[in-house]
């Protein structure tokens, strides 16, 4: 089950030239871009790994395009996304997140069903990746 | 082989393409804004005219391998090298062969760590911060220490080298130093010197040029120089010259900062009312003040010259301090 989350998760996975032009959109904005990666992509696990430090004071996408690469040379299997921060006044948030990569296999998540008092039925998702494995192999081929 | 795009027969105006890519307005700027460095000026003008031929022939589809674009500066102190390297990014940027034009210009102190593990970040990031731009690396020989086998300084270099060869697209590294130690610096790393296509040498000033930095300078702060000034003025630079840790135009620029500061005490200490001419003129005194035209008689080490007081805002009195 392919995961969508943040921008442009519904369109095909971006090439890196897209990446890059997206990341210099960022940049023309003033936008502090950020590399995270993770392999428990559960929608409520907002806090994923960093890697490096924010690039706050980046002038071209090829910064953050070398870090990605090394980012998804030393994390194979692994979901990457880049957040670009705004820190004007009044914004100080993210305000894009993307996905830049992906494991080759998603087995997505099962619907948990739990039973409470009277009958009622609790849901909540469960992946089957991380249930598999620990941390560092869920994903690796 | 590639097929050239057009018939051998097809001519291209030159000109057009040097008015179009924007290079003679910088190349013009250059020439204007900068006092002698003719040799200098020529380079730039040859290393121009090479991207540009470059870029034509590259529309024709006429094969050629992307130029080498890293460069170093070599010249002493004060010769304008960081000033050129500011311009040599507009340049490139005008030509298309750096996409932003900006420089980052560090030394040793930002890329080499102080502890086994810290270089390699260090020198990581300054390169991203640097892609899409120029890198200056001022006084690179310090970058490596042969006295020290473990000194940190190697493993920049080597990560620099490596960017250097597989991200020329990307990014223009600008090595800047002393001549004579960077040739030493290349003679102990010849990987560095066979990737540096550009070497520009920087010659001294002389005192007419360096006379005239200075009127700029001036102009520049809304200062000028009367006539006795300017004359002693000349006299000052004669003196400079003949002292230790001359430093051509940065030493002209520190005196002048002094000779301002001279000449707020002489108007502030004056009684009288000052006219905006006043404000703006600098005085034979203001100059004739400067420790130079007063030689300090053989002193012991580390004890303070008996004038101290004469002009205790000359950075000169501190021995160790070379790039004065």
């Amino acid at each position: 089950m392919r995961i969508t989350q943040g921008a442009f998760s519904f369109l095909p996975d971006l090439t890196d030239a897209q990446i890059a032009a997206q990341i210099e959109y960022c940049l023309r904005n003033d936008w502090a871009v950020a590399i995270e990666f993770t392999d428990d992509p559960h929608p409520r696990n907002t806090y994923w790994s960093m890697w490096g430090h924010p690039m706050f004071d980046l002038a071209d996408a090829a910064g953050a395009m070398q870090a990605l690469r090394e980012c998804r040379e030393a994390r194979p299997g692994h979901y990457i996304r880049i957040n670009a921060f705004d820190p004007s006044a009044g914004w100080e948030s993210v305000r894009l997140s993307f996905i830049v990569g992906r494991p080759a296999v998603e087995p997505g998540f099962r619907l948990v069903r739990r039973e409470g008092p009277g009958r009622t039925l609790h849901y909540t998702l469960e992946s089957y990746a991380v249930g598999r494995q620990p941390e560092g192999e869920r994903y690796a081929t | 082989m590639t097929q050239p795009l057009a018939a051998p027969t097809d001519t291209i105006d030159l000109a057009a393409e040097y008015r179009e890519a924007g290079v003679a307005d910088v190349l013009d700027r250059l020439d204007a804004e900068l006092v002698g460095l003719a040799p200098v000026k020529r380079r730039v003008r040859e290393i121009a005219a090479l991207l540009l031929v470059d870029r034509v022939r590259e529309r024709l589809g006429l094969a050629s391998t992307p130029p080498s674009l890293h460069m170093c500066f070599t010249g002493n102190p004060g010769t304008g090298k960081t000033t050129l390297a500011l311009r040599m990014a507009e340049i490139l940027q005008r030509l298309g062969y750096v996409r932003k034009g900006h420089v980052v210009a560090v030394t040793r102190d930002d890329l080499v760590g102080q502890f086994i593990g810290h270089t390699a970040p260090k020198t990581k990031d300054v390169l991203k911060r640097a892609m899409g731009g120029v890198l200056f690396i001022d006084e690179a020989y310090y970058l490596f220490r042969p006295e020290n086998e473990k000194d940190y300084g190697q493993e920049a270099i080597e990560i620099l080298l490596q960017v250097m060869e597989n991200q020329r697209d990307d990014l223009v590294v600008i090595l800047a130093g002393y001549a004579d130690r960077m040739d030493r610096f290349f003679e102990s790393n010849p990987g560095m010197k066979s990737r540096i296509a550009h070497h520009v040498e920087f010659p001294d000033y002389n005192n007419a040029e360096l006379a005239q930095i200075a009127e700029r300078m001036l102009a520049d702060w809304n200062y000028r120089f009367d006539a006795a000034g300017r004359a002693a003025f000349d006299d000052y630079l004669h003196h400079r010259r003949a002292k230790p840790h001359f430093a051509n135009a940065r030493s002209v620029r520190n005196a002048l900062d002094r000779m301002r500061l001279r000449q707020a005490l002489r108007l502030f200490d004056g009684a009288t009312p000052v006219a905006a001419d006043d404000l703006q003129i600098l005085t034979a005194a203001d100059v004739r003040a400067s420790r130079h035209f007063h030689p300090t008689p053989p002193t012991l080490v580390g004890q303070a010259p008996p004038d101290a007081e004469i002009d205790a805002y000359d950075p000169d009195r501190i021995p160790e301090r070379s790039d004065y």
